[in-house]
Parts: structure tokens; sequence; C-alpha cells
């Protein structure tokens, strides 16, 4: 597996699958895979190096298409993208262990994808539509939900918490892979009714094993959808790496589908931002969807239930914590003099605000009324819902002391 | 005309067309429903007056039709899709199961999935394999679908306005052997509620109950019945979810008797709920426990075989039969 090293690639363009893989046995074959993925060395779209060195587009042609559309961003915007990340990562941090105190009866971290969330989510419009899967903490963040509302959910006391039309924000989807088709379906509105918003749906490598994504990527191309497929690759499906869930890189896939498919660095915020403003420009102009693969990595568990040292190996994690997207910006406004040690101590304290918050917030959320089973079943009432409340009310009113 | 004698398939057509001239955010979704006209003619000469924007053709891919179809009804559109046959809905249950149906309840209430899912169902025409089935209790089973079946032509046009306009997703069996059948449709009419059962025959004795392609079987057996001189009154209950089981009741103290007529598997299936409900609630009306006739547990069987497969006249009489000698 080539992960590392085709991350810390510097761009260019692929040179081919030229190799076959028909190989009978399965050593033959796993050898194969390595070699297909080493042959078919992706573009790689990055902006910021792991350094925190700006990549020039004199150097790499490649990024020629994409750079401009970051070409307007300020010292200000960049000190924003940072500040977004480093919230994002302190929410995130408390989340998990809020968990490990047993306020959350679980929790996903997007630890090592805060770059690929925030610059996908601040390319957006307000207009725009965002389907998320269960880990989009930084592009909620982005689209102005409130993040103890995401809380809820894996707390136990909903299954949503917040409104999605306030934020255009649909809850998170648990199912793999379904949002995908709802965000197309959504996206084939925004066409039908003639509006220039675009839609984005959010999901993992794993999710691009799953039926619906394919079929997602079939209704989106032939009807010409306003979609951007955002697959944050993590490297990681729990304990399922991506040789298990494609032999080309995911990105060549959109090919097929007959719309573009682009690899970015998901650890680079500047080439996520560009990347995905270019990718919504196509959708608003009326060429249909996208496919962004973001290269990333999850550096946590896939959640709190699980055990990353159990299925990788630590030199693999320790590799990408030297690509951290939020110590890359660092370098990154430290060497340009865009930011001193006092704004970062500041911003430190700001998230000191907000993980006391998120504390406060979770430990006092009221468990839901008993009643609220049965509400919202049906959205015009059903005999059977109206029967079984009536009987648990007066089952409960039985009781001594009873309502 | 008010009052026109349509087959059941010239209703559902008449109902889709009404539906799409009223409102302009609904959308009929398919395979092969555009020029074609779908595999049974449903919405037939519907593309080429309300254009490819409004009548869709699909992709081969019913998870896809589905699912699209959710994020259509997020934007504030009310798609109606057609599942080709019964047995190709499964592709499409995990989106109808995990998503359509939980919407509105996980989101608090905020968000309504007026989906219509029209699916042509159950056997008796001589069809292959997955052509034939009755999977409505798997659908009934779900908390947040509603599930109807209408037997007549006044109702495929009632029910299906009805659905249309209903802010839950509703799951629509079509009786396909049914689709020719002719009625009368009173277009400006008062319809029933969606949600009830309707006494479809008037009777002393024993109560039949039944929907969709079965009703008219329990019809035929109650006029057999009466030649012997037995009452039998038939209760088309129409919807599977919510079931009328106050209307049911009603019927079952008047006739103090009770047999439930579906092609599907007996076993789990809706009858099997109807046979318990209607004992909880008519335990000292009741003169015979509530029998059932129906499928067998097991795979819906070549079409040289469904004749014995499915309920007909004799093995409805027979447990009426059985019934009255209690």
């Amino acid at each position: 597996m080539t992960v590392e090293s085709t991350a810390a690639r510097k761009p260019r363009r692929s040179s081919g699958t030229k190799r076959q893989a028909g190989a009978a046995s399965a050593a033959k074959a796993a050898a194969a895979t390595a070699q297909t993925h080493d042959d078919a060395a992706p573009q790689l779209v990055q902006l910021l190096t792991p350094e925190g060195e700006r990549v020039e587009v004199a150097d790499h042609p490649d990024i020629a298409e994409f750079a401009p559309f970051v070409a307007d961003i300020t010292t200000e915007d960049l000190r924003g993208l940072y500040r977004d990340m480093v919230m994002t990562r302190r929410f995130d941090g408390e989340a998990t262990a809020l968990q490990r105190q047993g306020e959350l009866g679980l929790w996903a971290s997007l630890l090592g994808q805060e770059a690929a969330q925030i610059g996908s989510g601040r390319a957006l419009r307000d207009d725009d539509y965002v389907f998320p899967t269960y880990r989009e903490h930084g592009v909620a963040w982005c689209r102005g939900v409130d993040p103890t509302n995401l809380l809820g959910m894996f707390r136990g006391v909903n299954h949503g918490g917040w409104d999605p039309t306030t934020n255009n924000f649909h809850l998170y989807t648990i199912v793999i892979g379904s949002q995908t088709l709802h965000a197309t379906g959504y996206a084939m509105g925004v066409a039908k009714d003639g509006a220039d918003s675009a839609v984005v749906a959010y999901f993992g490598d794993g999710a691009s094993s799953q039926g619906d994504v394919a079929e997602a990527f079939t209704f989106a191309a032939v009807y010409n959808s306003p979609v951007v497929f955002f697959c944050q690759n993590n490297q990681w499906a729990i304990s399922e790496p991506t040789e298990r869930q494609m032999r080309v890189p995911l990105y060549q896939r959109a090919k097929g589908f007959g719309f573009p498919g682009v690899r970015v660095d998901g650890n680079d915020v500047l080439a996520c931002l560009a990347v995905t403003r270019w990718a919504l420009e196509r959708a608003r102009r009326g060429e249909g969807p996208t496919l962004v693969e973001a290269f990333t990595y999850r550096m946590g568990a896939h959640t709190t239930s699980d055990d990353p040292t159990k299925y990788r190996r630590d030199e693999e994690t320790a590799a990408w914590e030297a690509k951290d997207p939020i110590l890359r910006l660092k370098a990154h406004l430290l060497a340009t003099g865009a930011a001193d040690e006092a704004y970062f101590a500041e911003l430190e304290a700001e998230s000191e605000i907000l993980g006391k918050r998120v504390r406060e917030v979770v430990r006092s959320m009221p468990d839901p009324d008993t009643m609220a089973i049965f509400e919202n079943v049906y959205a015009d009432g059903h005999a059977l819902v109206d029967e079984e409340r009536a009987q648990f009310a007066a089952y409960l009113a039985s009781f001594e002391g009873g309502e | 005309m008010a009052v026109q004698k349509l087959t059941i398939a010239k209703a559902l057509n008449d109902s889709l067309r009404k539906a799409l001239e009223t409102d302009p955010k609904v959308l009929i979704m398919g395979e092969d429903v555009g020029k074609l006209g779908g595999v049974f003619r449903i919405t037939d000469g519907l593309q080429k007056d309300f254009g490819e924007e409004r009548v869709i053709d699909t992709p081969l891919a019913e998870s896809g039709i589905v699912g699209t179809a959710i994020g259509l009804a997020l934007r504030g559109y009310r798609p109606v899709v057609e599942i080709q046959f019964d047995g190709f809905v499964f592709p499409a249950y995990d989106q109808i199961v995990t998503q359509l149906a939980k919407m509105h309840a996980r989101s608090l209430g905020t968000i309504k999935m007026p989906v219509v899912i029209r699916i042509p169902y159950a056997g008796g025409i001589g069809a292959v394999e997955h052509h034939s089935e009755s999977p409505e209790t798997l659908f009934a089973h779900v908390p947040g679908l509603k599930v109807v079946s209408p037997s007549n032509a006044s109702d495929a046009y009632w029910m299906l306005q009805q659905a249309i306009l209903s802010d839950d997703p509703v799951i629509f069996f079509e009786p396909k052997r049914r689709y020719w059948d002719k009625g009368e449709v009173d277009f400006e009419a008062i319809p029933d509620s969606l949600h009830g059962s309707r006494v479809a025959r008037a009777g002393t004795d024993l109560t039949l109950a039944a929907y969709g392609p079965m009703v008219k079987v329990c019809l035929e057996a109650a006029a057999a019945a009466a030649e012997e001189g037995k009452s039998v009154e038939v209760v088309d209950l129409r919807s599977m979810s919510p079931i009328d089981f106050d209307g049911l009741q009603a019927s079952v103290e008047r006739t103090r008797r009770l047999v439930v007529v579906h092609e599907a598997p007996v076993f789990l299936g809706v009858g099997s709920e109807i046979a318990a409900r209607i004992t909880e609630r008519c335990f000292y009306h009741l003169e015979a426990p509530v029998l059932r006739v129906g499928g067998y547990h097991a795979p819906y069987p070549p079409a040289r075989l469904e004749d014995e497969y499915l309920p007909g006249l004799d093995r409805v009489l027979d447990a009426v039969d059985r019934s009255l000698a209690y």
C-alpha cells in the first residue's frame, strides 16, 4: 500500500495504469493491487506543503486550474480557516472526552480531517445544501450549526437536534452512503427550480463501495445535477483499509460515470477550498456533478467503540501526524508573519471557552419527555400510534403519583 | 360527466393526471413511466402532456429512484414513484425503511416526506418469478409508513389522490390482476377516509375481511354462500397501516365470526395482526376463533401452480364453513 508515499508527493499527472492485475493466486493478486496503486500514482492537488510552504503554480502547472480559486484569500481569511480548524478540533476533543466520561454513548471523531471539512465547508454559499454523513462536525461548524446540537444524537436524547432548513445542513445519516442519493435528488430539484445553488454530498471511502453511491453517481450524471460528491478518503472504514474498497484510485471512478474526479490533499485546507470552489462553480454553471476525493487520514478511531491499534500500524499513524492540517497552516502563518504566538494563545483561550460551554451544555441536556416516543411518527397521524399512546399514558398514570 | 365507468388502470391514470394538473410540485418517477407509459400503461400519455421534467424516466435503479425521491421531497416536491413490480422493491427497501419512513420522526417533525410509492403487486397474471408477490406486511410493520391497496376503480382514483396529498410516505399497492376490472368513479364525490374500511357487502352470519385483489374473491364467496343460505359480510380494509380496527370490530360484533383473506403468506401476515387484535377487542362476541386464509410459507410458486397457492373461492368457502361449524 502506498498511502504515505502518494499523499506526500508533489502534484503531478497520473501516468496511467499500464499493468493488468490478473494474477490467479491471492499473493499475486495482492502484489498486483499494490502495483496498480503505484502505477496510477494520482494527481494530488496541493497548495500548501506539509511544511507550510505555498506551492507555486509555475513549478506545478497541474494546480493552475485550481489555484485561482483561492487567489482572493487574504491573510485574515487564512487566520479564519486556522481558527475554524482549531475550534473544530477542540470541540471534537471535548466530545471524545465526554464520551469517555460516560456523557455520550458514542462519538465519531474527525481528528485529522479538519482541513478537508473546513476547506470544503468554507467554499459553500448560504443557499447551497449539505448532506453529511455522521462525522462532518467541521462542515456543521462552517454552516453555523451550534456544535452542541451535534451531540444530542450521540448522547441519546434525539436523532438529529437541528432544523436542517435553518442552515441548509441535513441531519447526519448513519446508514452508509444513503445521503448521496438524497443529495442527488435535492440537486435534481435545484435544477428544476432553475436555481444556481449547489449541493454537496459528504461520504467516506467505505461508502464508495455501497450501491447507493454508484446509483447516486448514475442519477447525477444522467440528469446533469448540480451536486458535488465530496469523499473524505480517510484510509479506513472502521478496520477495513482502502484495499478492501477499491482497486483503482477512487477519484478515477468518476470518469466512468461521465464527470470529472479530482484528488486533493485532504490535509491542505487551501487546496480543499480551491477544489471545492471549482467544483461548485461547475455545478452552478450547469456543468453537472464532480467527484472530489480528499485524500486524508482519520487520526483517531472510527468511533469511540473501536481500537485502531488492533488494525493499523503505529508507523502509519506517525507518518500522517507529520501532515497534520493544523500544524501545516500554523507553520505557514508563522513563516509569513501572518500570525504570532500571541494570536495562537488568544485562540487557545477562545477554544477553552468553547470547550467549557460544550461540557456544560451536554451535561444539562434534558432527557426527552417519555411521550416523545409517540411524537412525529407520522405527519398526518395514525390510528395505531394514537391507540398505543393512550394505552401507554394510562399505564403511566396507573402508578401511584402518576400523571 | 361526474360519474364514469372505468378500469382500475384508467382510474389510476386519471388520478395521476389530476394530481399533475393540480400541483406543479407533483412528479412521476420510475422505470419506463415516460414514453412507454409504464409496463401496465398506468402513466400512459402523461409524459407527452406534462413533459420529461414532470414525468421522469429513471435509470434502472430502485434504490436510486426512492433515494432521489427523498431528496426531491426535501426540496419541496411531491414525487410519486413507480416500482415496476412487487419483487423489485427490495433494492429500494433500505431507502424506504431506514430513510423515508424515519425522516419525519428523526427531524422532530420539521421534515415532511410526501412520497408515494406505487407498486403493482400480487399474483394471478401468470408471470415469472418476482412479479407476483405480496410484501405488504414488510411495509406495514415499519413505523412511519402508511400502506394501502384499492380494490375497485373508485378507490383507485380517490385513494391515490389522497395518498399524493398526504404528508406521510404511502406505499400504494395496486392489485395488478384487477387493473382491467371496471367500476364507476364519481369524480365529484367526497371520498371515504384513506384509512377507513368499507363494508363491501352486508351480512349477518360471518365477516370476511380482505383488501386489494382478494376483495373480489370474497365478494364472490359471499354470493356463493348466500345461495346456501349463509349471510356473509365482506369488509374491504383498504388500508393495512393503519388498519381500521374500529370498523372491523363493529362488523365482527354484528356477525360474531371473522375470516381474514390475503394473498401474502399467513405466517406473521396482516391476518395475524387482525386475529390478535380482534380477539382482544371482541373476545366475548366471538363464536369462533378468527381464521386466516392466505399464501403458504413458501416462495411464490411457478405460475402453473399459482391457482393452488392463491386463495380462491373454494378455500375461502372452506374457511367460512369451518368458522360456522364452531
